[in-house]
């Protein structure tokens, strides 16, 4: 047993933290949420030399190879100065369902040019209705000759207003809820009948409602077999949960240090405020929070490499629920200990709260996890 | 990194399993089963049990009788150990005093308590709190004065001292100078508990549970050859405590256990006929508390990697006792919540309500002392403030 990162994970951990701080430091972020698309192709074609983007797959699949530790070591280092690029979406989640199901021809197509950083993809796969669970899914793909017509409705495709591709999962069988009959399709967002309406989201960045109206796609644009898409899609938002554990990490993390500084400089009643019983034990929690954070994430990404099914979606799901409650501890304290300063948008603690509540409510919130570790196998065993 | 237990620990660990519940005597391994109150004979009985295995005092280094076990063998040893509901062997000789003595007793010292401490054949007890001193430990009054005669005659009170009534020695902190800044004039003092003028009161926990004594000094005779390091100096001995082996103080493996009884409780107890572990909204509260144990778990194992390189503590280390404390309380909590109406039991009367529950109660009484004894969860945090967050 050992979590020391190895000379090359240090080395990695270097790079995306000066990476982060000199090409995407905090003020960046607040920029670019006015901007349409909200991040840049020239800097997700940075992340692409960098190979992080391909950190991840698999050398068969056209990357590196990297362990899911690896992909959070970067990660972490990224969520400390909100890098607005859609590294998740993209490559995680919708790159991860790409992956698993993608012929050759179609990872080369679609897949290898995300990893070289020229193309984005985004996972088309949530319903309003099916809250998180991944395999409430209404819309339909119909079979017709060499082609398939797709209806239905998607809410909340994260990158999804900008992205090249669309991945979109729909039901060719069975019903809401159900594991089988679930296939995945990539749709380029021109298609006629795919309607892309982008939305803001809360952390500043950008989405896509998108709406299928008798979309025609060919059957090459099929990934896998029919019907048989659920089990990667499922693994797909497992990683993505544990992705954005990871970039909670250094969003808990950034936050910790600039409430810290905040409490050792800031004076009120002509003392600095840090010398407070009242605020020191708040800071301590936080602290406390952020390591509790950090410590299932580490589970949740080991656990993913080790590759067990069972233990790795019970660790995600105790990952994630963690940072539903600790995460979000550390956010609010925060805000509260900047007191009336931390509620201005000039502040960039605001910045912090909001990118950390849109990581809790994607992939599953903290009630959806809690439900699943009380789900899992591993809840009863042995007693 | 890795998660992974190495072939030999794991074996380890299923040697350790195996010898623990070989060697538990019976009526041990049924109160065990219950995680009912070890009376201190039993606790020594136990104590005796491990010593003769030469696993009584794991971080001991051989030469002083310990087994050579490494930290992460430790570390699995105490699991196993929690995990089977053992007998908790009494801390303060094996834990405190004897590794005081090793870093600042004298040969003689050594020669004539580290032996006895490790068979069981002298119990001991720490003096440290006082009436008016207890999280400003410095303040205290217990007084130690030089006869002139090559003894210290000491006076005052010293209270919640665990295992007092049944301890052959204290481990005092005394004021031997009172004239300068409160921590100076502190020595570090061993005072046998037969000597003229020790006075013991025992007193109950809450749990119904008898565990501590208020300890009276009256003209108590004690040689100098009793000070352990420099006189005045015995705030930093005592202090050196702190920098110690730190994977067991969450009591995870304690509430890992606590947390399978939580669970188990839930299954066993019924509402209109339907287990309360089938309600989804009682499994969340389970499975909240779980989340939170197993994230301290995690800490822990990240604590213990760190401790087997033989490094120094990392940050994560300091959360444990915190953490760790409230989460032992919230275990039992929950339990007493699942029971209902079976939480107006007392373990006095046996059979009233089931053996999974009987002894709850009185836990869950008791374990308010987590939050207090080792240092409050308020003067943790006040620690941790200033060292690692840098705020006063």
């Amino acid at each position: 047993m050992h979590f020391e990162l190895s000379a090359d994970q240090k080395l990695l951990k270097e790079t995306a933290a000066s990476f982060a701080k000199r090409q995407s430091p905090l003020t960046r972020a607040r920029e670019l949420r006015v901007d349409p698309r909200g991040y840049s192709r020239e800097l997700w074609a940075t992340l692409g030399e960098l190979g992080w983007l391909g950190l991840a797959f698999s050398e068969a699949h056209g990357g590196l190879g990297g362990s899911f530790v690896d992909l959070s070591i970067v990660l972490e280092e990224l969520g400390a100065t909100l890098v607005p690029e859609p590294l998740v979406p993209s490559v995680v989640l919708a790159g991860g369902v790409v992956a698993q199901l993608a012929s050759r021809a179609q990872l080369e197509q679609h897949l290898a040019p995300m990893i070289a950083g020229q193309r984005t993809l985004a996972l088309a796969h949530a319903e309003r209705d099916g809250r998180y669970d991944p395999c409430w899914i209404t819309a339909r793909a119909e079979r017709r000759g060499d082609s398939y017509r797709l209806d239905g409705e998607k809410v909340f495709v994260l990158g999804g207003h900008d992205a090249d591709a669309l991945i979109v999962v729909a039901r060719t069988s069975g019903a809401a809820g159900d594991r089988d009959g679930l296939t995945a399709f990539v749709a380029p967002p021109d298609t006629p009948g795919v309607q892309v309406s982008p939305i803001a989201t809360l952390d500043g960045r950008r989405a896509a409602h998108v709406k299928l109206d008798g979309a025609e796609l060919p059957v090459s644009s099929r990934l896998g077999d029919e019907g048989a898409a659920g089990p990667a899609l499922m693994l797909a938002l497992d990683r993505a949960a544990a992705a954005a554990c990871a970039e909670g990490v250094g969003v808990t993390r950034a936050v910790l240090e600039m409430t810290a500084e905040y409490l050792r400089t800031r004076e009120q009643f002509g003392v600095k405020i840090g010398s407070f019983q009242a605020l020191q034990h708040r800071a301590v929690d936080m602290f406390i929070e952020t390591e509790l954070v950090k410590s299932a994430s580490i589970r949740a990404a080991i656990a993913l490499d080790a590759g067990e099914p069972t233990e790795a979606a019970w660790a995600v799901s105790l990952a994630k629920a963690q940072l539903g409650v600790g995460g979000k501890y550390v956010v609010q304290q925060a805000i509260q200990l900047h007191g009336g300063v931390g509620i201005t948008d000039e502040h960039d603690v605001g910045l912090y709260f909001k990118r950390m509540h849109a990581l809790m409510s994607s992939f599953g919130d903290e009630a959806h996890h809690v439900a699943r570790v009380a789900r899992s196998p591993l809840f009863t065993a042995g007693l | 990194m890795d998660m992974s237990f190495s072939p030999e620990d794991a074996a380890f660990r299923r040697d350790a399993r195996e010898f623990i519940a070989r060697a538990m005597p019976p009526h041990l391994a049924s109160k065990a089963a219950v995680d009912g109150h070890f009376e201190m004979s039993e606790i020594m009985e136990w104590h005796r049990v491990l010593f003769t295995k030469g696993w009584v005092a794991p971080a001991w280094p051989v030469e002083h009788g310990g087994p050579g076990l490494t930290a992460t063998q430790r570390f699995i040893l105490g699991e196993e150990l929690a995990l089977a509901g053992a007998p908790g062997l009494s801390p303060f000789g094996l834990s405190m005093v004897g590794p005081l003595l090793m870093q600042f007793g004298t040969e003689a010292q050594k020669r004539r308590f580290l032996p006895r401490i490790l068979s069981g054949d002298e119990v001991w007890c720490q003096g440290y709190s006082e009436p008016n001193a207890g999280s400003d430990l410095a303040s205290l009054r217990t007084r130690a004065e030089d006869d002139g005669r090559g003894n210290f005659v000491v006076n005052g009170q010293k209270t919640w001292t665990t295992y007092g009534q049944y301890a052959d020695w204290i481990f005092c902190l005394v004021r031997t100078d009172a004239s300068g800044k409160k921590q100076q004039g502190i020595s570090f003092l061993l005072v046998d508990m037969k000597t003229p003028g020790v006075v013991v009161k025992p007193m109950l926990t809450i749990g119904g549970t008898p565990a501590f004594a208020e300890t009276f000094f009256e003209n108590v005779v004690v040689p100098k050859e009793n000070l352990v390091g420099p006189l005045h100096g015995g705030w930093t001995v005592a202090k050196a405590l702190l920098g110690h082996e730190r994977t067991m103080i969450g009591g995870v493996g304690a509430s890992l256990r606590a947390l399978a009884r939580v669970k188990r409780i839930a299954r066993a107890t019924t509402r209109g006929g339907a287990p309360l572990l089938d309600d989804p909204e009682i499994a969340a509260k389970i499975a909240r508390l779980e989340v939170r144990l197993r994230s301290l778990e995690m800490a822990n194992y990240r604590t213990l990697a760190t401790a087997a390189l033989g490094h120094a503590p990392g940050p994560e280390s300091s959360i444990l006792k915190i953490r760790g404390s409230e989460i032992q309380q919230d275990c039992f909590e929950l339990a007493m919540e699942l029971m209902g109406h079976d939480a107006l039991s007392w373990h006095e009367t046996e059979g009233a309500v089931p053996p999974l529950e009987a002894w709850v109660p009185s836990t869950y009484c008791y374990n308010r002392a987590t939050t207090i004894y080792g240092g409050s969860n308020e003067i943790q945090k006040n620690i941790i403030a200033k060292l690692i967050l840098g705020l006063s």
